[in-house]
C-alpha cells in the first residue's frame, strides 16, 4: 500500500470517539459573528452596514484581490454590528454581526434535496461560480480555492487529487463526509476535473477508514463515475499534507517553495471542500455552512455537525458538554490544530473539528538537553533536520536557518510529538521560518526595485 | 471548579518517548551479557560492574551539583549507561580503584566537562576506557583471571595477531592461526575478553532489542559489522581463499569488542551522526580503522580507537551529509 516516502509518525487516531456519529443538522444560531478574513490572502470588505436586512447566503464582504474569498451571510437577519472583535486566538479581526429573524434563503439558491449530477458549464464558468460561492479549501488551510483551480499560463493539470485522508488525530468530519454525502464528493470531483481538464482524479484514503473506501467504490461503479478511482494509503501522520499526499499518490515529489502541486501536475482539493463545489456549482450555493466534529474523550457527548458558519463555538459545547478544569479547546486537531481561547469565536470555514484535551494530556513534559538522538531527522516528513533548525531559530541565526531550508517547513509538529527531550522544537522553527520568509518577501522588493 | 481555557501552539499532543526510558532500555539490552559474563567469569565481573555504575553516577551528581551548581542529572539514567559500557570495557580482574579513575575520567573528562549528556564530542565509557588503557597498559590488558580454565592469558584476537606476522613483518596470516579458535565458544561466552563483549550471543540479543524499540537504527551497527567482514573477506581472498573465506569474517565479527562497539558503543546518540547517510559512512569508517588496526597496528584491538576517531569526524559528518530535502533530486 502506498503512502509518502520519507518521515513521519503514527499517533493514536482516536476516531473511535466520534466516527460513528451521523451527521447532525445543528439549528440555526441567534446570532452570527462573521470574521472578514477566513481565508489566506486579503481581507474582504464588509458591504453591509448595521441595520441592514441580509438574506442567507447573501454577499456580506468582497473579496479584494485574486487572492481573497467572498464571505456570505449563514443566517437571515439584521446585521447589528460592523466591528472588530477577537477571533478564537483572541486577535481583533473585523466581523460582521447579525442578529437571525427567520431562514429567508437567496432566491436563486436551488434548495431541493435532489442530487444533479450533469454540468455543462465551461471551465471559466466554473471558476467563476466557485470564485462567487467564497470556497476555500476547508481541510485547514482556507486558501482560495478558484485560486487554486486556475492552471497557470505554461503549466498543465494532468490529474485531481482528492484529500479524503484526514491523517490528523479525532477529526472525523472528512469521513463522514465521504459516507453520507459520497455522491456530492464525487460530482464535486468531476466538476473540478472539467474545471481543469482533466480525465483522472484519485481520492486518497487512509486504510483506518475501510467504510468510506467501500463506500466510495461502491457509489463510483453504480453511478458510473468514470476515471474517479479511491487510493487507500497506509495510515501516517501527516499524510494529509498537501505535499506528501501527491506523493503518495503519484509518486512525484513537489520541489521546494515557491513550487506549486501543478508544477508536477496535480491539482488538490479536499473532500469536503468537493462537496461545497458541488453545491456552488450545481445549486448555486454559496458557502455558508461545513460539517464540523465536535469531539474529546472528555467532554460528555460527540458529535458531527452540520453547522452555519457564525455559530458560537460555546454552542456546540453546550450540547456535547465540556470538562472541568484545566482544557485546551482546538480548531482542528492535536496536530495542527489551534488553541482557542475565547469560546464565544464563531465557527470559520477552515474548521474542520472543535477538539477538546484535557491540561493532563496536552501538558508539555520538561525540557531537557538534545540528546542528538536523530528522531526529529527521521520523522521529518521535508527531510529537514528540526533540532538544527530549532537551535538557529533560538540563536537567532536567520541566514543559517535560511540556507537549511527552514521555509520547507510544512509545521506537521512530528518533531515536537517525537522528541524525547520535550524540546518545543516546532515553537521555534516556526519563529525562524515566518523570520526568515519576512526577510525574503523583503529581499525579493528590495531586488525588483532596483 | 469551573473549565479555564488555556493555549500552546501546535503539536497539543506528545508521543511519550523520553531519555529516561531510552537510557533505560539501553541497560535492560546490556543485561543478557552481564549475566553471562557473571555466569562465566563469575561475581567479579557484578562486582566491577557495579563499582563502574556507582562510580559514574556519584561523581556525576557530585559534579552537577557541586561544582556545574546546577540540578542533578543523574536522573535520566545516562551515568548508569556508562558506568556499564565503562565496566563492559575492563578486563575482569582489573583491581577497583582503577575502575573509580575510569569513571571519573569518563564523567568527568569525557562528558560533564562539555555540558552533559548529549554535548559530548567523544563517547564519555570510551574516554574513560582509552585513558585507562594508556594509563594502566599492564592491568588493562591482564586477561588471565577472565575464566577459570584457560591456561593462555591472551584474547584470541591478539593469539592471531601476534601469529599472523613473521619477524619480517609481513603477514603470514593462513588457516593455521584460526584453527584453534573455538567459533562456538565466541558466541557462547567463553572466549577471552573484556567483561563485556565476550558474549556475542547476547550482545545480539541486546541489539535487536534496541532495534526492536527503535532505540537504535540499523545503519550503524550494519555499517560497522559489514565493513569488517568485507575488509576481513578481501584479506582472506589475498591469502588464499579456502575456508578463510567465511572463517576469518566470522572471527573478526565475533573477537574483541566488534559486537559491543558496533552495537552499544559506536551508536552513543550524540557522538555519532543525524542521518541516516552519515550514520552508514561513520559505520563504514568505523569497520575499516578497526581492520587496519587490528592487521596492522600496534595493538590487536582497534574498535575504541576506531570509534573515537569517528567520533570526532561526527560534526563534519553533519555539515555535509544532510538528510535528503523534500521535492529535490538528491
Amino acid at each position: 500500500m502506498r503512502t509518502f516516502p520519507i518521515g513521519g509518525i503514527h499517533p493514536h487516531d482516536n476516531k473511535e470517539w466520534s466516527k460513528d456519529k451521523a451527521i447532525e443538522v445543528l439549528e440555526l444560531p441567534d446570532e452570527a459573528k462573521l470574521p472578514m478574513v477566513q481565508h489566506i490572502g486579503s481581507p474582504a470588505t464588509p458591504i453591509v452596514q448595521k441595520g441592514d436586512k441580509v438574506l442567507t447566503g447573501q454577499v456580506i464582504g468582497q473579496s479584494t484581490g485574486f487572492v481573497s474569498a467572498n464571505i456570505h451571510s449563514p443566517i437571515s437577519g439584521t446585521v447589528t454590528n460592523v466591528d472588530m472583535f477577537p477571533n478564537g486566538q483572541g486577535q481583533r479581526r473585523m466581523m460582521v454581526v447579525i442578529k437571525r429573524e427567520g431562514d429567508e434563503w437567496l432566491e436563486t439558491i436551488d434548495r431541493t434535496p435532489d442530487h444533479k449530477r450533469e454540468c455543462t458549464l465551461e471551465p471559466k464558468e466554473i471558476i467563476a461560480k466557485i470564485k462567487d460561492a467564497g470556497i476555500v479549501g476547508l481541510g485547514g488551510a482556507q486558501f482560495p480555492t478558484h485560486v487554486k483551480l486556475t492552471i497557470p499560463d505554461g503549466q498543465k493539470a494532468e490529474v485531481v487529487v482528492i484529500n479524503g485522508v484526514e491523517c490528523e488525530p479525532y477529526l472525523t468530519s472528512d469521513y463522514r463526509t465521504m459516507l453520507e454525502r459520497a455522491e456530492m464528493v464525487l460530482t464535486g470531483t468531476e466538476i473540478v476535473m472539467r474545471a481543469v481538464g482533466v480525465k483522472r482524479a484519485v481520492i486518497g484514503v487512509e486504510n483506518n477508514k475501510p467504510d468510506a473506501i467501500k463506500h466510495l467504490r461502491e457509489v463510483i461503479a453504480r453511478d458510473g463515475y468514470h476515471g474517479i478511482e479511491v487510493m487507500p494509503l497506509k495510515m501516517r501522520y501527516p499524510q494529509g499534507g498537501e505535499k506528501q499526499l501527491i506523493a503518495a499518490v503519484t509518486g512525484r515529489e513537489v520541489p521546494p517553495p515557491p513550487a506549486l502541486p501543478i508544477s508536477v501536475g496535480a491539482v488538490v482539493c479536499n473532500v469536503s471542500t468537493c462537496v461545497a463545489i458541488y453545491e456552488a456549482v450545481q445549486k448555486n450555493k454559496p458557502l455558508i455552512e461545513r460539517v464540523v466534529t465536535v469531539t474529546g474523550k472528555h467532554l460528555n457527548s460527540t458529535h458531527n455537525y452540520l453547522a452555519r458558519f457564525g455559530t458560537p463555538a460555546s454552542r456546540f459545547f453546550e450540547l456535547a458538554g465540556i470538562p472541568e478544569g484545566d482544557v485546551k479547546l482546538l480548531n482542528g486537531g492535536p496536530m495542527m490544530g489551534r488553541s482557542v481561547v475565547d469560546i464565544t469565536a464563531p465557527l470559520i470555514k477552515g474548521c474542520s473539528g472543535l477538539t477538546v484535551i484535557t491540561g493532563a494530556e496536552a501538558a508539555r513534559g520538561k525540557e531537557l538537553s538534545c540528546i542528538k538522538c536523530a528522531k526529529c531527522v527521521s520523522v521529518c516528513p521535508m527531510g529537514l533536520e528540526p533540532y538544527l533548525l530549532s537551535k538557529l531559530a533560538k540563536m537567532q541565526k536567520w541566514d543559517m536557518a535560511e540556507e537549511h531550508n527552514t521555509v520547507d517547513c510544512i509545521e506537521c509538529g512530528c518533531c515536537s510529538y517525537t522528541c524525547p527531550s520535550n524540546l518545543p522544537l516546532l515553537d521555534y522553527i516556526r519563529i525562524g521560518k515566518q523570520t526568515v520568509s519576512t526577510i525574503v518577501r523583503a529581499r525579493a522588493a528590495a531586488n525588483n526595485k532596483k | 471548579m469551573a473549565t479555564r481555557l488555556f493555549a500552546a501552539p501546535s503539536p497539543h499532543i506528545h508521543g511519550g518517548e523520553n531519555t529516561r526510558r531510552i537510557m533505560l532500555d539501553v541497560i535492560l539490552a546490556l543485561v543478557p551479557a552481564l549475566a553471562v559474563s557473571t555466569y562465566v567469569m563469575g561475581w567479579r565481573a557484578l562486582f566491577i560492574t557495579g563499582v563502574a555504575v556507582a562510580g559514574c553516577v556519584v561523581f556525576e551528581y557530585i559534579i552537577s551539583r557541586f561544582l556545574l551548581k546546577r540540578g542533578s542529572t543523574i536522573g535520566d539514567l545516562s551515568a548508569i549507561v556508562t558506568g556499564m559500557l565503562l565496566a563492559f570495557n575492563l578486563p575482569v580482574g582489573i583491581p577497583w580503584w582503577i575502575v573509580l579513575i575510569g569513571a571519573v575520567v569518563a564523567i568527568g573528562v569525557g562528558k560533564m566537562t562539555f555540558g552533559g549528556l548529549g554535548c559530548n564530542p567523544f563517547n564519555p565509557a570510551l574516554t574513560g576506557r582509552i585513558f585507562l588503557l594508556i594509563a594502566y597498559p599492564v592491568q588493562m590488558t591482564d586477561w588471565t583471571t577472565n575464566v577459570p580454565d584457560t591456561i593462555s592469558g591472551s584474547t584470541a584476537l591478539a593469539e592471531v595477531k601476534y601469529s599472523t606476522y613473521d619477524v619480517a613483518g609481513n603477514i603470514v596470516l593462513d588457516r593455521m592461526n584460526l584453527e584453534s579458535v573455538d567459533f562456538l565458544g565466541m558466541f557462547g561466552g567463553t572466549m577471552n575478553g573484556s567483561l563485556g563483549e565476550i558474549a556475542s550471543l547476547a550482545l545480539i540479543l541486546g541489539g535487536l532489542y534496541l532495534l526492536w524499540r527503535k532505540v537504535i537504527t540499523w545503519h550503524i551497527p550494519v555499517a560497522v559489522l559489514g565493513t569488517m567482514a568485507v575488509f576481513a573477506l578481501c584479506v582472506a581472498l589475498g591469502i588464499g581463499g579456502g575456508a578463510l573465506c567465511y572463517e576469518l569474517p566470522l572471527f573478526h565479527i565475533l573477537a574483541g569488542g566488534a559486537l559491543l562497539g558496533a552495537i552499544f558503543m559506536a551508536t552513543d546518540y550524540s557522538t555519532s551522526p543525524m542521518t541516516h547517510k552519515g550514520m552508514l559512512l561513520y559505520g563504514v569508517g568505523i569497520g575499516l580503522l578497526t581492520m587496519i588496526i587490528r592487521l596492522w597496528g600496534a595493538y590487536p584491538e582497534g574498535m575504541s580507537f576506531a570509534i573515537f576517531i569517528m567520533n570526532a569526524a561526527t560534526p563534519l559528518i553533519n555539515k555535509y551529509l544532510r538528510p535528503k530535502r523534500f521535492g529535490t533530486k538528491k
